[in-house]
This record gives structure tokens, C-alpha cells and sequence, in this order.
């Protein structure tokens, strides 16, 4: 595939697993932190991680928007998608993770209209083709997604569709990183910065990392070539003392990120208080609701949504987990209260997530080392 | 990853850990779900709790607990394979074949994996009250010449109607009978580290072709079912390398990922896949690329990974190549002894990563 196979080159892939090689300090560990899930499923994909030195550890960030929706908010979507004439709607990873009782995949089997769309525009198709139902989008996602389902709202409200509501469930990306940043314990020494979310935000929300907390931040693509070059990125700014955010995905993200896309999501959104995060807990001015300007088509202000709340259970160590304080099985839950079938933090719900692929391939990544 | 590099040697604790996991995984899966879901046809995880967990243990006398693709009972001396599969796919027709054409070399190909020669089927027909007469009538044909060219006699069928709305045009559930032919000695069991593995075409025509069909994603691409009978492929590698040929399998729902799991699995193997030698049209390429997915796991209608011992695989490879429809097949890795149970893939990156079972599938009722 053209434009594509470029980033995929091998023979580039071992050149930079050399001279990353040669950027390290033998005997130092590095902890760097992917934010990103996209990241995190390209490492994976491409077996990214097997071309590193093993000083240099990646950590998976709280960037997987599926995996970072709490029980309580599963739940309630769960509790709309019940209600009569609703017809649900909701991207297809988000219809496995699991709340307090089940996940919309089970309420779809006891009846409940519950369908896969591919985009938020779909759901308003969906909302015109049936008049007489109410059609409820389940929004997730960091900005990235969140500009198209602003798009959508305001295209609903202009059209006048009566029948077609969000369940806002956006979050923001700066908040989670600032929380992770805060921890006195925190182990990272570096970050790979989200490529996706910056193409809407650009780099500069990012300039705080550095500014304020002295880690090297470094805005990647998600090809393999561009996590490598990324990687090496990074590992050359602690080798020369450097410290700051670098674009290395030029290519898609402008520094000052998308203007038209921040201003229809500030039209159409403002941030809530406090948002939970499934394992993170609750973090302040982290997510986002619809706007006075768009209250009608609020999902949770047209129906009687339960305002589930399910605490994560105290066992639960995500947060130290991405922090890299503890390892996946040093989580006193992990593997007996915690399983990739019946998951508590985030971590165990994406299969890429640091403690589901602990429990598929830990002794994998065990005997690697041995080969 | 967090796991992946760990900077301590293994810990007491951690070892015990990944013993508690492993003994976890290694047990039969108990089937405690409330309610079928989708996930349950997909062929991945759920899949497999309902049948090892509920099925086997509710009906298996011998035979079924082998979980092959046919099962083989033995009378007078004569082995014979029997299987049965039903045809759900939506829409019912699509590039490159459709329900009926589906539904005969769907179960011929079952047949064909487990070393039997196809030879007769029986067709039963659930129409949706309302169903067009001309679409039956060509449904109808299409299985006629479907298993004309599959050289098996239909001896039996039957008809039901339901009301409209519950089935979508037509549903069909087909059985098969084939003769086990005596070239050939196929089980998990066989499966020898160092044998090599095989693929006999493109992976993921099938399973794309439907997605495309279905019109949802404002896609077009020139792809199509590889729907086909898959016996002269057998034929042609029992021929050329008789015993040599240690397990087939047919890699329909879950792709061949699935299959490879399955097996690695059933015969505590570990495979090794190396990613580049896959062979996968450019279409279909181009479109798992946009839609996020991997063609390891898109069904196919028409293609088998065959396990073969090293020093008859070229000659195996070279057979499998002179029959129409296989002109692509490659080897695409091999058997080995660690890590018992899993697949690896060696990515055309230069990476290694686990190639993990299917947990759901973003497309249902492809078959």
C-alpha cells in the first residue's frame, strides 16, 4: 500500500533499533510512557517493543477510550438502552466492556435495540430513518472523536431531528496526564504523545510536561517507523539534557492543532466538574458534557438515567500500574478478583491493556527473554 | 510492555502468579453465561466456552470430542466422516457466490480436511415466509451445480417455512457423508515440531467480500468469496505426500488464526507464522487497513492450512500449486515446542507477538 508500506520498512526499523541502541545509557532503565491506545495496538501489532534495547520499557497509558468508561457509566447506558422505543447506538468495541451487570452485548440478547455504528453521523441516520423511536448515541472518546460527534449535534439541531440525543461520555486528554504527572511516585521518564488526539489539539497543550514536570514529551504517528523514531526522539533529549515537546508526526499535526475543530467542540461541549475514570478514580474538569446551547438533545437530561455509581473496587492498582510503581501481578486483585473475563481497572479490559496481556502472555514474555 | 521486559529475575511471587493463570487457562472452560450472545457465533472465545463447556460434555460418547471438522465412525472395516453445517450469511448473496453455492462446498470442505472423499449430502431449507420464488428457484440451482462440481449426490432434504421476519430470506442446514480415504492419516495429534505449515491461497477474501456486501462502510472493492471445494487440494497433497501430511484444517469462521489456535491448543504445539510469507490479495489488504482489522482472522470459504513433515513440504507446496484456485499457496511458517499452546507471529516489522485466539467479532453471519 502506497504511503503506507514506507512507515512499515523493515530495514529503517533495525537502522533506528540502532542507533537507539546507541542513544542509550547501558545500565540505565527507561520507563517511557505511550498515552495513547492507537499506540499501544500499533506496539503490539508490530512487535514494536522486540526492536528495543531491554533498558527500555514501555508503559501503556490511560489513552484507550473505550477501556477508561467506569462501570457506573456503562451501566447507565445499559439502563437507557432498556428503556422502550430507545434505539441504542454505540461504536462496536464499546459493546463488550463489561459495567456492574453485564455489558450492552448482553443487554442486546434480552431484547434491547442496541447497534453498532461506525460514526456518530450513522446514529442521526439511524434517528431520521425511524421517527417514531428515540435514537441515543453513546459518545466516547478523547478529542479525537469528539469534534465529529459536535458535528453531529449541531447538524441534528439545525435539521430540527427530534428524536436523537447523546449520552455524553467524552473525556479530555490534559487532566489524566496532569493527574499521573502529580504522583510523587511516579516512574516514567518520558512520554510518547498522542498523535490522533493532537491533530485536533496540536502540541502546545502538551509544552506543560516538560515546563512543569521536566519529562521530555514527544507528539508520535502510529506506523511503527514513526514509535520508533519517536522513541529515539526521546532518549536523544535525555542524552543531551534536553528537555521539550517535539512533533515528530509532522506530517498530520500542526503545532496550533485544528481551529475549526476546537471551536465547534466549544460550541457544543463544556467540562464537567469531575468525570470517574474506571481505575483512575474521579479527576477534575477531565471530561465533557453537551452545552446550555444543546441541552435538548442531551441524552441524560431527556430521560431518567440512573446516575449509576460502582466504586472500583480498593484492590484495584491501575493507577500504579500505569505510574509503573507495580508490575501487573504485583496488583494484590490481578488474576483472582481481576480477569480479563471479569475485569475491575482499566487495564484489564483492552486485551492490549498492561494487565490483560500480562495474564494472555506473561509466560511469553517470560521465556522471550530466554531465546 | 509493562510485562514484556521485566528488569528482576522471576520472583517466587510472580512465578506463582503465572502457574495460577496457567492452570486457569489449561482447565476446560465451564459455560455460566445467562444468555447466547452474538459473541457466541463468532467463533472466538465465547464460542468456545459454549462448546467445551456445555456441548461436549452434554453429548460426547468418543468421537465428538476431538472437536475436528468432521467426525469419523467406522462400519464393517469402512471408515466414513459425517458432518453437518448451517448457512445463516446476510446478505444472501454476494461477489462471488452465494447461500446455496455456500451451504454444498461449505460441508464438502469439512469432509475434505477431516482425509474423506465427499460423497453425499442431505439440504434442509428454512424459508422466510414472503421469500421471492425466482431467488429460491436460483438458490436452488446454485446448489444443484455446486455440488456437481463437487461430484456429490444430494439424497435427502426437507422444507420448513417460518413467518416472515424470523429468518432473514432463507437459512440452510446441510449434512455431509464422505469415505475416508486410506492415504490419509490426519489428527491434531499428528502435529510434530518442525512440521511445516501451509496455506493453500489468499486469506480473508471471504470475509471481506460479505463486509463489502453489506454496504455499510461506503466501501468498493473488486472482492470476492473464495467459496470452492476444497477435495481436489486434499487430494492433490494426500497424493504427493501421503502420510506425510499430519493435520488438515479449514479456515473458515476466526481465519486462520483461529484454526491455528485451536490446534496449537489441542495438541500443545507452540507455531511460528511469519507474517510476510501470508499471502493476502491487495484489495482485501487495503481494506482490513481501513476497517482496523487483521485478514489472519477473516473467514475464508476455500482455503486449508495443511501440516506437513519438512522433507515432503516442497513437494506438498508444489502439488498444491498445480490445482486451480491454489496457485498462491506458501508456506507460512512452522510447528515448534515452545511456548506450548500459543502462536506467534514473526511481523514483516521485524517484531514477535503473540497471535492470540479471537475474543468477538465485529462482523456476524458471514456463513
Amino acid at each position: 500500500m502506497k504511503f503506507v508500506d514506507e512507515f512499515r520498512d523493515a530495514g529503517l526499523g533495525r537502522v533506528l533499533s540502532g542507533e537507539i541502541l546507541a542513544t542509550v545509557e547501558p545500565g540505565r532503565h527507561y520507563k517511557l510512557m505511550e498515552v495513547c491506545g492507537g499506540h499501544t495496538h500499533s506496539i503490539y501489532k508490530y512487535g514494536v517493543d522486540d526492536l528495543l534495547p531491554a533498558n527500555v520499557e514501555l508503559v501503556h497509558g490511560p489513552g484507550c477510550p473505550v477501556c477508561v468508561i467506569p462501570m457506573g457509566r456503562v451501566d447507565d447506558g445499559i439502563a437507557l438502552a432498556h428503556e422502550p422505543d430507545v434505539i441504542f447506538t454505540c461504536f462496536g468495541d464499546m459493546m463488550r466492556v463489561p459495567g456492574a451487570h453485564g455489558t450492552l452485548l448482553e443487554a442486546k440478547a434480552e431484547g434491547a435495540d442496541v447497534r453498532m455504528v461506525y460514526s456518530p453521523l450513522d446514529a442521526l441516520r439511524i434517528a431520521k430513518a425511524n421517527p417514531d423511536r428515540e435514537t441515543v448515541f453513546f459518545a466516547i472518546g478523547f478529542e479525537t472523536t469528539a469534534p465529529s460527534t459536535a458535528l453531529t449535534l449541531m447538524r441534528a439541531k439545525a435539521e430540527g431531528v427530534p428524536n436523537f440525543s447523546v449520552m455524553c461520555n467524552h473525556v479530555t486528554i490534559v487532566p489524566p496526564l496532569r493527574a499521573l504527572l502529580e504522583s510523587p511516585d511516579l516512574r516514567l521518564d518520558g512520554f510518547i504523545g498522542p498523535g490522533h488526539v493532537s491533530t485536533v489539539v496540536g502540541a502546545r497543550p502538551f509544552e506543560f510536561i516538560p515546563a512543569q514536570y521536566g519529562k521530555p514529551c514527544v507528539i508520535a504517528g502510529f506506523e511503527p517507523l514513526d514509535i520508533l523514531h519517536a522513541i529515539h526522539m526521546i532518549l536523544a533529549q535525555l542524552a543531551e539534557g534536553r528537555c521539550e515537546v517535539e512533533n515528530q508526526y509532522t506530517r498530520v499535526v500542526p503545532y496550533e492543532g485544528n481551529r475549526k475543530a476546537l471551536e465547534v467542540m466549544a460550541e457544543v461541549f463544556e467540562l464537567r466538574p469531575h468525570f470517574e475514570w474506571r481505575g483512575l478514580g474521579f479527576i477534575s474538569q477531565s471530561g465533557l458534557k453537551l452545552s446550555e446551547a444543546y441541552a435538548g438533545l442531551d441524552a441524560e437530561r431527556r430521560f431518567a438515567v440512573p446516575g449509576v455509581r460502582v466504586a472500583d473496587p480498593k484492590a484495584c492498582q491501575c493507577g500504579e500500574v500505569l505510574k509503573g510503581v507495580i508490575k501487573p501481578w504485583e496488583c494484590k486483585v490481578f488474576g483472582t478478583a481481576c480477569t480479563p473475563e471479569r475485569p475491575i481497572g482499566t487495564c484489564m479490559v483492552s486485551s492490549e491493556g498492561a494487565c490483560a496481556a500480562y495474564y494472555n502472555y506473561g509466560r511469553f514474555a517470560r521465556e522471550r527473554e530466554v531465546v | 510492555m509493562t510485562s514484556g521486559r521485566p528488569d528482576a529475575p522471576v520472583s517466587d511471587r510472580e512465578q506463582r502468579i503465572l502457574g495460577i493463570i496457567e492452570t486457569a487457562r489449561a482447565k476446560r472452560p465451564k459455560f455460566r453465561d445467562e444468555r447466547i450472545t452474538m459473541a457466541h457465533g463468532a467463533g472466538g472465545k465465547a464460542t468456545q466456552t459454549l462448546i467445551e463447556g456445555l456441548l461436549v460434555p452434554a453429548l460426547s460418547t468418543g468421537s465428538l470430542e476431538e472437536l475436528g471438522d468432521s467426525g469419523t465412525v467406522t462400519i464393517d472395516g469402512l471408515g466414513l466422516a459425517m458432518t453437518t453445517d448451517s448457512y445463516v450469511v446476510r446478505p444472501i448473496r454476494f461477489p462471488g457466490g452465494s447461500i446455496g453455492e455456500l451451504a454444498v462446498n461449505g460441508t464438502v470442505n469439512d469432509l475434505a480436511v477431516a482425509g474423506a472423499r465427499p460423497m453425499a449430502l442431505t439440504v434442509s431449507l428454512v424459508l422466510e415466509e414472503g421469500l421471492d420464488a425466482t431467488v429460491l428457484r436460483e438458490e436452488v440451482e446454485a446448489i444443484a451445480a455446486a455440488a456437481r462440481a463437487a461430484g456429490v449426490e444430494v439424497v435427502a432434504g426437507d422444507t420448513k417455512v417460518v413467518e416472515r421476519g424470523h429468518a432473514d430470506d432463507m437459512y440452510i442446514c446441510t449434512a455431509g457423508l464422505g469415505r475416508l480415504d486410506e492415504r490419509a492419516t490426519l489428527s491434531p495429534a499428528g502435529l510434530a515440531p518442525g512440521d511445516r505449515i501451509l496455506l493453500s491461497g489468499p486469506v480473508g477474501d471471504h470475509g471481506t467480500a460479505i463486509m463489502l456486501a453489506r454496504g455499510e462502510f461506503e466501501l468498493d472493492a473488486p472482492i470476492a468469496s473464495d467459496t470452492r471445494s476444497l477435495w481436489p487440494v486434499v487430494d492433490a497433497l494426500l497424493e504427493s505426500a501421503g502420510s506425510a501430511v499430519h493435520c488438515l484444517r479449514d479456515a473458515t469462521r476466526g481465519g486462520v488464526a483461529s484454526v491455528l489456535n485451536e490446534l496449537a491448543r489441542a495438541s500443545g504445539v507452540a507455531m511460528l507464522v511469519r507474517e510476510e510469507a501470508v499471502p493476502v490479495e491487495a484489495a482485501v489488504a487495503g481494506a482490513a487497513e481501513i476497517l482496523g482489522i487483521d485478514p489472519m482472522y477473516v473467514a475464508n470459504e476455500g482455503k486449508l492450512v495443511a501440516f506437513v513433515a519438512p522433507g515432503d513440504a516442497d513437494a506438498a507446496l508444489a502439488a498444491m500449486r498445480a490445482i486451480p484456485g491454489c496457485e498462491r499457496a506458501a508456506e507460512i511458517g512452522e510447528v515448534r515446542t515452545q511456548p506450548p499452546g500459543m502462536v506467534l507471529v514473526e511481523t514483516a516489522f521485524g517484531g514477535r507477538r503473540v497471535m492470540d485466539q479471537l475474543v468477538g467479532d465485529p462482523l456476524p453471519r458471514i456463513c
